[in-house]
């Protein structure tokens, strides 16, 4: 048998209650997440993509049990995560890590940044004094910090070392999985490239688990293995990355990476845009197939069924009708 | 024919720190009708550029110390604040990165575009009011006239920018301002906003400059680029040559550390290592002696530590400020 996923989750659903107008009367919630379900092996990075308010930020919310899902599963190693005691949770946390966004406000700025990234090391009781203060060396090292800036605060780091700091605080009590929310998205180019590499070099190592969620594609081609993209609460496909860069299935997908810019004027599009309009309120979701307002191939089908996630070709999942129906893994081909 | 002629222009900021050189000494020329990129990383100037020909800059931080910005048979930098007035918003537009911070959220989106017609052009409130109706309609929102009575939060981000590129274009400028224009959007959405631009432009014959950290954006939008590091210009050429010959040791790095998403030959699931630029951008606070890349440039020499490089034609139309071009077009053969 097969061993488990690192990091599984199953049919996750978010709803937030929505509340407003005269006397906060309540409204209909706004479904962030709705019916999520992925695997992740252990030493591989997902790519978790979408636009704003895709829900992608809320499954990883989720997945480091900030808040409780409304419905579904989370495994962890095989073992069912969903709802923990006290106790389990306190393991819960240092088994799954965060890597913020925007490094500045993500650091207290008045303690010393050895503090900062020895901080877990005690709460979690794993070492103290001596013993602490050569793990976080070790660490310092480890992420390409001199051990004299232990000593100096926050503030007088740059953006690209704050977020190295920040990886030395997640990795300081041996996670499993490491799940980054937008590590890069902060950091100037030149920058961003040195942290990328950090994070894959550590993986490579550690055999760390990624749940690597940002809305840049050439970023996450870049440092996943496998990518999910999502579009109003749900995956709409998901693939290794080579396949889903090369024969995208889904209609989104394909818009998605049409609009992306090129580095390139030699490939300049004559026009960018294919979809047009703007995505939909996930307080009211279109019916159907989310995406069948701004779909060019919408039928009167999708209007009304939600597509399932199918598998069309070994480890290639797809959420269309137009695949469901014999539409099989031919690309779709208006576009592009 | 030039429209705008920026010249030796240097702006600085005083601060408890002292002061800040955030360009120091840039010249370049905008034609009509061109698209001119700017491009450089997080405190290398571009922005304060723009703010700069717009004398948008807060004199109680910093000024243009030195240069003239030529505009129209005048020098931006010599003109009364009332006569930059008329000339802002008029001839000379903008647009910046997040609409919600730049439209007023108590007044209706026509109230916003009509006012500068009103203040341009001396149309009258009712005649100004139908010209905010078509161009609404012409930067695309539908339903123009129901819009005209809403207010910027019960707009999308995407349409606000929208209303943004409306009021900048109301009064025809000359020259449009854009400064990272769709970095608060999401990608389908900066593509609808790029496209609108562009069409615009060939409509309406407005010189664009667009000021962007995104080399993407840049390559699909620009004629024209210009690199800035640390308040310098580095390499100034058409977009074409700069992406398919950098010859600046930067421009280079910079193309080389960036993730593609059309990564060609790649397969399976490889991560090859990005290349580094080591270290960090200098302090602007402090003098810099030679090239101010030079710290961390792979290709510097003795002299590059001691003489700035000066900006120099080494292909047509590409003009590069690095001692060593040579070297690094060799190297990129």
């Amino acid at each position: 048998m097969r061993a488990p996923a690192s990091l599984e989750v199953e049919g996750l659903v978010k709803h937030f209650p929505a509340r407003g107008g005269l006397l906060a009367r309540r409204r209909a919630p706004v479904k962030a997440v709705d019916g999520v379900s992925f695997a992740i092996a252990r030493g591989e990075t997902l790519g978790l993509v979408g636009e704003s308010g895709c829900g992608k930020t809320t499954v990883s919310r989720m997945v480091l049990k900030l808040i409780e899902p409304t419905a579904g599963r989370i495994r962890l190693a095989g073992t069912d995560v969903t709802h923990l005691s006290p106790t389990a949770m306190w393991e819960h946390r240092r088994r799954v890590q965060i890597v913020f966004q925007d490094p500045y406000s993500a650091l207290n700025p008045r303690l010393t940044a050895g503090t900062i990234v020895g901080e877990p090391l005690e709460n979690f009781r794993l070492a103290t004094g001596r013993e602490k203060e050569a793990r976080v060396a070790e660490l310092f090292a480890r992420v390409g910090l001199r051990p004299e800036s232990m000593r100096r605060y926050a503030h007088e780091f740059s953006g690209g070392q704050r977020q190295r700091l920040g990886i030395a605080k997640a990795l300081s009590v041996n996670p499993d999985v490491i799940v980054a929310d937008e590590p890069v998205s902060a950091l100037d180019v030149s920058v961003r490239a040195q942290v990328l590499n950090l994070m894959i070099a550590l993986q490579d190592e550690l055999k760390l688990t990624y749940l690597f969620v940002s809305h840049d594609l050439a970023v996450v081609r870049h440092v996943s293995h496998r990518i999910a993209v999502m579009y109003l609460g749900r995956i709409v496909e998901l693939a290794d990355k080579h396949t889903l860069f090369a024969t995208p299935l889904h209609p989104y997908t394909e818009a998605l990476l049409a609009a992306a810019p090129v580095p390139d004027p030699a490939r300049r599009r004559i026009k960018r845009a294919i979809l047009q309009g703007d995505v939909p309120s996930p307080v009211n979701p279109p019916s159907g197939c989310h995406f069948h307002t701004r779909c060019p191939y919408v039928e009167p089908a999708c209007r009304v069924t939600v597509p399932p996630l199918i598998e069309v070709a070994p480890g290639h999942q797809v959420a269309c009708l137009k695949r469901a129906v014999g539409g099989g893994a031919e690309p779709l081909g208006r576009l592009s | 024919m030039n429209l705008l002629e920026v010249r030796d222009l240097k702006t600085q900021f005083f601060t408890a720190d002292g002061i800040v050189r955030a360009v120091d000494g840039i010249s370049f020329d905008l034609a009509a009708g061109e698209t001119l990129g700017v491009v450089g990383e997080s405190g290398c100037g571009k922005s304060v550029t723009a703010l700069s020909i717009l004398r948008l800059i807060a004199p109680e931080t910093g000024r243009i110390v030195a240069g003239s910005i030529r505009f129209d048979g005048h020098d931006l930098t010599t003109l009364s604040n009332e006569e930059m007035r008329t000339l802002r918003g008029h001839k000379i537009a903008m647009i910046f990165q997040e609409p919600m911070t730049s439209l007023n959220p108590v007044l209706t989106i026509g109230t916003q575009i009509a006012e500068s017609v009103v203040r341009h052009m001396g149309l009258t409130w009712h005649a100004a009011r139908e010209r905010a109706r078509e161009m609404l309609e012409l930067v695309r929102i539908a339903e123009p006239r129901r819009r005209l009575e809403e207010y910027p939060h019960q707009l999308s981000g995407g349409m606000r920018q929208r209303v943004m590129i409306a009021i900048a274009l109301c009064c025809n400028p000359q020259v449009l301002i854009a400064d990272e224009p769709t970095t608060a959007l999401d990608v389908t959405i900066q593509a609808q906003i790029l496209d609108l631009m562009l069409e615009l432009k060939e409509r309406l014959g407005t010189a664009i400059i667009l000021i962007t950290h995104d080399l993407g954006v840049v390559a699909e939008t620009c004629e024209r680029v210009i690199v800035m590091y640390a308040g310098r210009m580095v390499e100034e050429a058409p977009a074409a040559s700069l992406f398919a010959r950098p010859r600046h040791p930067y421009t280079r790095g910079l193309l080389r550390a960036l993730p593609r998403v059309d990564a060609e030959g790649e397969t399976g699931s490889g991560r090859p290592r990005l290349e580094e630029i080591p270290g960090l951008v200098p302090a602007l606070t402090r003098p810099i002696a030679g090239c101010a890349f030079g710290p961390r440039c792979g290709f510097a020499v003795e002299r590059c530590h001691t003489q700035p490089p000066v900006l120099s034609e080494t292909a047509p139309a590409h003009r590069v400020a690095c001692w060593e071009a040579g070297r690094v077009a060799e190297a990129a053969a």
